[in-house]
């Protein structure tokens, strides 16, 4: 029951994130996504586990914390609200992401998955979040923007991941492990390297590596 | 291996396994000492190279001499998968000269390689991390396991090779052994694959009988044969053979040239047990590459100036050796004739051995030669053996077995490969007998050839340069390992009885299953040839009586000819020894030469140069790969430069599959 209203809500945030413009929101969405998708494990119906509460606990302060905290702190630094001429539009992103999503759902419901059980929005819900993910990695520019495609695809990741708690919770606990690589290697890296390199958070700035 | 539970099956095996993993572990910190003292590191790394090959010499003469085997499981995790590690008659008999040779190496490396040279402590750590991996390799009895040292011995292998790394050669030709060498990785994950099907598990073990004639059982084969068969330098997939032996330092030519291409051999043994009923086919076709392979060796050998490329390519003749009697062993094995099997087979593993033991002597001793003249250019050395006589000594000794002569080992191991052809040419594939006794016979005359240029060149003759008249004999630390594997060379050929033993214990887990097989003892009368070796020792000793000068004779250059002003450039040179050989199997070899002809009464100065390309790497392979890479530029639009774009790509790969995978 509330598993499928975080997974719905996690859905309409993949909307959200795909037509907003501004900087701050966006990061803003992907930390409530990332508090639902956190949340989720606790409402599966696996009984009062301490691991599985722990795991809640890490993925909540990682996704729902600290990477946008990150990443709040890296925007104060280079003064850019907005995400200014992306490669795709934010009308035609919409219609892609509406797009893959329903894509996401005929192609779950063909996939020779086993059915029944608490899982069955898992898998379009995990194949529509990595779609809207892989469409802000391709369509923006700003570094920053990209970091939270990255941050969405994970979470897609994680979602795939969940089905399999608790058969492989060290699975998963790696998965939220991924997570705050993404944070330090990609803010880290990427981020820092640009705006040194080329004065600027463009990575189209990165075409000039090319030999 | 903190969550590993380690078993170790039947407690009667524990010892030799514990010894067997002892000697792996001493391997592989031998070179960690070195890294933190200032001194002796060296001498720390070769102590305890030389206490882990005693430790795993003496589990392996208890396993070989009929002692039980052990195993050791490894149980699996999420992260660690299973493996599992045998310490069988296989792997006892290869881990013996991986551990000697590496051993003696290391001890070599005191002398060969300073101290305070540049990257000494580096090539200590690799050497002793190379033979920790080889020395599980021959143990490994799960293909994780066994891909795992694999790539540790490949990967330790090329950091070897590029010790001198500031030659643009040395670059070259270790990229080409790291390349070569993945893509017979390559071929074997698949061969596991294969055989995983079979099989049901990753463990080897007997493969279901009818799978080796079957499609998928001859993919196998060919995957296996082209991946074990690029690490033993198996024609035409020897190219990165010669300049990798070449360019790394000698003591690591020994031990590559020594055991590292023998682990390909290793892999064929191996997957020859797994098999009870091979095709005839299989063995013909190992056959028929082991004799292209001698011959094609020996012949590009005769042709080199570089004497360790000239070693390199009798590594590849005398893996031809070992395959023509795998392949006689083989189709023993196919056919169920148990003479033909012991005889090929045994054959086969006494020349493992026997190669480890004189070509490791040899590139010692050729190390020395380099390191006393500073070349390793054939025509730029001569008259050494007055120099250095003990590295010259030791030199013969090595080139004696080589050549496959009485009473030396090399002999041995040819003769019962001799024997088992002898054998075979009564029964129905008598060609393949035929194909191996003219092969044989052809490598041998050939061989002998080459290594009479090769002694009378660099140890005969006068000085050719300044670097080969100054030079000064090697220190007793580089001289010690050699006289060892002189002597065992010798143990060998003189007293091959005591190999009988191991021989028949490893030949007897190649039998198929429910297989009785004669023992060697009764094929091949080995006491006879310690009976026979007394009077060739007896004739040597006359001859040598008679050749050493009295004093009264007066001493002049050798080629002097009686001229009144002789120099060393009146000498045969090393090509022009050859020259005869080379100029007869042109047709196969075709020699680059430039010349200007000399006319005339007093004609004007001319230069002669030959060179030998390798007919794969040179003529093949290098604008192969080029014409490939011209190809391939058109491809390049797709490096946009965008990251984007590059994600694009990874989007739609992804729909692509997820697309593939529903419909």
């Amino acid at each position: 029951m509330y598993h499928d209203i975080l997974i719905t809500l996690t859905v309409l945030t993949n909307f959200t994130l795909v037509a907003t413009s501004r900087i701050h929101k966006s990061i803003q969405v992907a930390a409530f996504q990332g508090v639902l998708l956190g949340l989720l494990p606790l409402t599966l119906g696996l009984g009062f586990q301490i691991h599985i509460l722990l795991m809640a606990m890490a993925a909540v302060m990682v996704k729902g914390w600290f990477i946008p905290f990150l990443l709040r702190r890296a925007l104060l630094k280079v003064h850019i609200q907005r995400e200014v001429h992306p490669y795709i539009g934010y009308t035609v992103s919409l219609m892609l992401c509406a797009l893959g999503t329903g894509m996401s759902i005929v192609l779950a419901h063909n996939l020779p998955l086993k059915p029944g059980g608490p899982f069955a929005l898992f898998v379009p819900a995990a194949l529509a979040t990595l779609f809207t993910g892989f469409l802000l990695l391709v369509s923006r520019r700003k570094a920053i923007t990209q970091v939270v495609g990255y941050l969405v695809l994970e979470n897609g990741i994680y979602l795939f991941g969940l089905m399999l708690i608790q058969d492989m919770p060290i699975l998963v606990e790696t998965g939220v492990l991924l997570d705050l690589f993404v944070g330090i290697f990609v803010m880290g890296i990427v981020i820092n390297h640009i705006s040194v390199a080329f004065d600027s958070m463009d990575t189209r700035q990165l075409a000039e590596l090319k030999d | 291996m903190d969550a590993a539970q380690a078993l170790v099956d039947g407690a009667a095996g524990v010892a030799p396994m514990i010894l067997y993993l002892l000697a792996i572990l001493f391997a592989a910190f031998s070179g960690v000492p070195g890294l933190f003292v200032k001194n002796h590191g060296a001498r720390i790394a070769a102590t305890l190279m030389v206490a882990s090959a005693l430790l795993g010499i003496s589990a392996a003469a208890g396993v070989l001499l009929g002692g039980p085997v052990a195993s050791l499981q490894i149980h699996g995790t999420p992260l660690v998968s299973w493996g599992r590690l045998d310490f069988d008659p296989i792997a006892a008999f290869f881990v013996v000269p991986v551990l000697l040779l590496s051993a003696m190496a290391s001890v070599y490396g005191i002398g060969y390689w300073g101290e305070h040279q540049e990257g000494a402590r580096a090539l200590r750590f690799f050497l002793g991390l190379l033979a920790a991996f080889l020395a599980l390799l021959v143990g490994a009895a799960h293909a994780f396991v066994f891909l795992l040292a694999w790539e540790g011995m490949a990967l330790m292998a090329f950091i070897l090779v590029m010790t001198e790394d500031r030659e643009p050669g040395t670059r070259r030709a270790a990229w080409i052994y790291l390349a070569s060498t993945h893509t017979g990785t390559l071929l074997l994950i698949g061969g596991f694959a294969l055989m995983m099907m079979a099989n049901g598990s990753f463990a080897f073990s007997a493969l279901p009988p009818g799978f080796a004639a079957s499609g998928r059982g001859t993919a196998m084969f060919v995957l296996f044969l082209l991946g074990f068969g690029f690490k033993a330098g198996m024609l035409p997939f020897h190219f990165w053979l010669p300049p990798a032996h070449a360019a790394a330092p000698s003591h690591v030519s020994s031990v590559m040239s020594g055991i590292l291409i023998k682990m390909g051999i290793l892999g064929f043994i191996r997957l020859v047990s797994w098999v009870s009923d091979p095709p005839v086919w299989w063995g013909g076709t190992i056959l028929v590459l082991g004799a292209i392979s001698g011959i094609m060796g020996v012949a590009l050998a005769l042709g080199q100036h570089d004497l360790k490329r000239l070693l390199a390519y009798h590594s590849i003749e005398n893996i031809g050796i070992i395959l023509l009697g795998l392949g006689l062993g083989l189709i023993g094995k196919s056919t169920g004739h148990g003479s033909l099997q012991v005889l090929g087979f045994a054959g086969a593993l006494l020349h493992v051995w026997n190669h480890s033991l004189f070509k490791g002597l040899l590139f010692l001793a050729a190390g020395s030669v380099a390191h006393a003249t500073g070349t390793r250019d054939l025509e730029r050395m001569g008259g050494l053996g007055r120099l250095m006589p003990k590295t010259a000594a030791a030199f013969l000794v090595g080139a004696w077995a080589i050549c496959g002569l009485p009473p030396l080992n090399g002999f041995v191991s040819e003769w019962l490969i001799y024997l088992g052809a002898f054998r075979g040419l009564g029964l129905s594939r008598w060609a393949f007998s035929l194909i191996t006794l003219g092969a044989l016979s052809v490598i041998g005359a050939l061989a002998l050839a080459c290594f009479a240029k090769a002694f009378g060149v660099v140890f005969q003759g006068e000085p050719r340069s300044d670097g080969a008249a100054q030079a000064h004999e090697s220190s007793s630390a580089m001289l010690v390992p050699m006289g060892v594997l002189a002597l065992a060379c010798a143990a060998i050929g003189l007293a091959p009885i005591v190999i009988s033993t191991p021989l028949n214990r490893v030949v007897s887990t190649l039998a198929a299953e429910g297989q009785g097989l004669p023992s060697l003892g009764s094929l091949a009368e080995l006491g006879w040839l310690s009976a026979m070796a007394v009077p060739l020792l007896v004739l040597g000793l006359i001859l040598w009586k008679w050749a050493v000068p009295s004093p009264r004779l007066k001493e002049l250059p050798t080629w002097g000819c009686g001229y009144i002003a002789p120099t060393p450039r009146m000498q045969y040179t090393a090509s022009s020894f050859a020259d005869g050989l080379v100029q007869g199997m042109n047709w196969v070899l075709w020699t680059k030469v430039q010349s200007g002809r000399v006319r005339g009464f007093f004609p004007f100065p001319r230069r002669f140069e030959s060179h030998l390309p390798d007919p794969v790497l040179d003529r093949v392979a290098d604008p192969g790969l080029r014409g490939t890479a011209f190809l391939l530029s058109g491809l390049r639009f797709l490096q946009a430069g965008h990251m984007s774009i590059y994600l694009m790509y990874v989007l739609l790969t992804l729909l692509t599959l997820l697309v593939w995978m529903v419909v």
